[in-house]
């Protein structure tokens, strides 16, 4: 589903990602673990289609060359990211915005539009999976929200979207164990056979609750070691600094 | 894949100042600029009383003694006032029996304004006074507001049928020596609506006045006057577009309104006079003086304002709390795009005990637009226990625009407290990814955070304006984004 080769990332003239290369297939999801400023942000970033990067290498999805295609295009091509740090869009509400979000990739798909009725019994279904109140719906985006009701707004939204490739940049920053938890089982629920996610992580704590079927080691900019779910515990055991020697890209971490 | 930006999106782009049309009537002009004369002649095709000549002429010699003010923050070259024709009005046609002998051409222009001037869209619940160039053309639903003895019609037509009531109150809220502009409107007024609400009234329907510029040349120098007695009130709207012409078009007008103890006045304005084309040529210079006496004790009186035309706009509708327990409120969004101009705001006024104001203000700069807020708020000594309260935020997109805030407070008693908060934010990147990334085009992101941003205000307009306003929020901003 998702082919990243060679992918190179500069911004300012410092070079962030050097020749990441990584595969994910339809059903799966890959954790990708490492320290801070290792490029893992900014993987997060490229894929979606953030401007201000040079880039080189190449992203396929789903047959489509993801790096010539705008956010929106992504977004409509079933890229879904839930970011770290959620904007908030005062006076914007939040069930208008995400009707607002479905519609608009419905029409682009070339499907029917859904209309006020209808999308509020799909919300209140999917918000049971978050455990929302439906109070947040008639709140603007993202405002005065708690970190952790931004993490479960987040998961909202995708579960509403339902997206081909999932994306999610530090989930499990700054929630609590319940929130955590709610989280994680929000996201477990959407794993399907034609779905495919990748989770952003700095702590092995999510892998516990989201079990993932590949991790990999990012470094310096480099996957440095792949492997199954028990390289979680590899790693709690003997940090980031270990692995890291042992791949080809040991340089200059931690920028 | 299609190129991420919807049809509608795209037709929205492309989309030019659509009331720019001019429709072929006949119009009877007065010849090319000021001067007693001219007055005279004004004063005479509109048969007034001498009292009505006698304080246009004052007006006049008053303001050949004034010079033109150059404080706001706005440019433009010299305004030729001997170039301007200050008469211009539809050809008479015979004397009308009802509305469906107004003049065919005119009922389509109306039409395509969306407007519509017969009776029989009762449903609508909006008496529509229509004033093309200088002259009221047609008030609706006069029958049925004569019948709870609401006065509804041209100002023209109360000199001649209320004369006692248009003296009585005419530049008592703005005298005819107020400001340049005014004071030029004193002399030259052609036209504009008056509203009357008797005691204990409250009017049955909203009441709107739609002013339109269609001869070339010509200024619009209209003048309302809205009074509400004890205990009344009323909710009026005014729209305003006018043809796309190269140059440059004055709108001089005066709004007066005066509540009584216990009477709401609530005036809501949508202006899309012709903005000018992106290089900054024509449009409309809407120099208007607005203001409101809350006069009786527990009185209130409500501007809205929603700006989104003409090249320069210069005004700063105000509230004079003169009643005890009086309340002004002010609720605005000015966007300038393209090379507009404004220098808008608000004055509150309180005299009375215990008065209260608010003025949110909501400005938005695209393209080379330049947006100040500049306003006052004054307590005088007899003001005891007076409040403002003062939000001024501004939206900038892009990088070649700008925005600014003078606020002027003055507090001559201890008691008085004045809040007064200012923002400026820029459309952040991150909202607009985190909308496009969810799959909302660019164009559509940037409507929606800026309708978001100017919420507080939208939904203090009526239902039907406010969905309006959005719609032209949403059209003014096309090509804003990159």
């Amino acid at each position: 589903m998702l082919k990243i080769e060679n992918l190179h990332a500069s911004v300012d003239g410092k070079h962030i990602l050097r020749g990441l290369n990584l595969q994910v297939n339809a059903g799966e999801v890959h954790a990708v673990m490492g320290p801070n400023g290792a490029g893992k942000s900014t993987l997060a970033n490229v894929l979606i289609g953030r401007e201000g990067y040079e880039l080189t290498g190449t992203i396929e999805f789903q047959g489509q060359d993801l790096l010539a295609m705008s956010p929106e295009e992504r977004a409509v091509a079933g890229v879904f990211l839930a970011f770290q740090h959620p904007v908030e869009i005062p006076g914007v509400g939040n069930m208008y915005f995400m009707r607002t979000a479905l519609n608009s990739l419905r029409r682009a798909r070339g499907l029917d539009e859904l209309d006020g009725m209808d999308f509020l019994g799909l919300a209140q279904e999917r918000m049971k999976l978050v455990e929302m109140d439906k109070s947040f719906m008639s709140r603007s985006v993202n405002e005065g929200f708690s970190g952790g009701e931004k993490k479960r707004n987040e998961i909202l939204q995708m579960a509403i979207l339902e997206p081909t490739l999932a994306i999610l940049d530090e989930t499990d920053s700054g929630l609590d164990i319940d929130a955590l938890r709610v989280v994680a089982s929000g996201v477990n629920a959407l794993r399907t056979q034609d779905r495919a996610m990748l989770v952003i992580t700095h702590h092995q704590r999510l892998l516990d609750y989201i079990v993932p079927d590949r991790i990999h080691v990012l470094t310096a900019g480099q996957i440095v070691r792949s492997g199954g779910k028990e390289l979680a515990g590899e790693l709690e055991e003997h940090g980031y600094g270990d692995i890291g020697a042992v791949g080809a890209g040991a340089v200059g971490a931690g920028t | 894949m299609t190129s991420g930006i919807s049809d509608e999106v795209r037709e929205l782009a492309n989309q030019e100042y659509q009331f720019g049309f001019v429709t072929d009537i006949e119009t009877d002009a007065a010849p090319r600029g000021i001067s007693e004369d001219i007055i005279r002649l004004i004063s005479a095709k509109k048969a007034e009383p001498d009292w009505l000549l006698q304080w246009r002429l004052r007006s006049y010699r008053h303001w050949l003694t004034m010079p033109e003010p150059t404080w706001q923050h706005v440019t433009y070259g010299p305004i030729e006032y001997q170039d301007i024709i200050y008469y211009a009005a539809p050809k008479p046609k015979p004397k009308l029996a009802s509305m469906d002998e107004v003049d065919p051409e005119l009922r389509e222009m109306f039409g395509k304004l969306g407007i519509s001037l017969a009776e029989q869209e009762r449903l609508s619940g909006v008496a529509v006074d229509a004033i093309v160039d200088s002259v009221s053309v047609a008030t609706t639903f006069k029958k049925k507001l004569a019948d709870v003895g609401v006065i509804f019609c041209s100002f023209s037509e109360a000199v001649r049928t209320h004369p006692d009531l248009v003296r009585r109150y005419l530049g008592t809220v703005v005298p005819y020596k107020d400001n340049f502009f005014a004071t030029l409107n004193s002399a030259v007024f052609t036209d504009g609506s008056f509203c009357y609400i008797p005691k204990g009234v409250r009017c049955p329907m909203e009441l709107s006045t739609y002013f339109r510029i269609n001869a070339a040349d010509t200024g619009q120098f209209e003048r309302t006057l809205i009074i509400a007695e004890e205990g009344a009130s009323v909710s009026y709207l005014e729209g305003c577009t006018a043809p796309v012409r190269d140059k440059n078009q004055l709108h001089a007008a005066v709004v007066e309104l005066i509540a009584l103890d216990n009477a709401q006045i609530k005036y809501s304005t949508v202006q899309n006079w012709y903005p000018g084309d992106a290089d900054g040529k024509g449009g409309v210079y809407n120099f208007v003086t607005k203001r409101g006496k809350a006069a009786g004790v527990n009185s209130k009186i409500s501007w809205t304002q929603v700006e989104t035309g003409s090249a320069i706009t210069w005004k700063y509708p105000g509230v004079v709390l003169k009643g005890d327990n009086s309340v002004g409120e002010f609720y605005s969004v000015a966007l300038t795009s393209r090379r507009q101009q404004a220098d808008t705001g608000s004055k509150m006024v309180h005299l009375g005990k215990n008065t209260r104001s608010t003025i949110i203000s909501k400005a938005i700069s695209a393209g080379h637009g330049e947006n100040t807020y500049r306003g006052l708020v004054e307590m005088r000594h007899s003001a005891t226990g007076a409040r403002n309260f003062t939000q001024c935020d501004s939206l900038l997109i892009g990088k070649q625009c700008g925005a600014h805030t003078f606020p002027y407070i003055e507090v001559k008693n201890p008691t008085g407290q004045v809040e007064h908060e200012a923002s400026t934010s820029k459309i952040g990147e991150e909202q607009l990814l985190y909308c496009r990334q969810r799959g909302i085009p660019e164009e559509e992101a940037v409507s929606m955070i800026v309708n978001g941003f100017c919420r507080e205000v939208f939904k203090m307009l009526p239902m039907e304006f406010a969905v309006e306003a959005q719609k032209l929020l949403t059209v003014s901003l096309e090509g804003s984004v990159g």
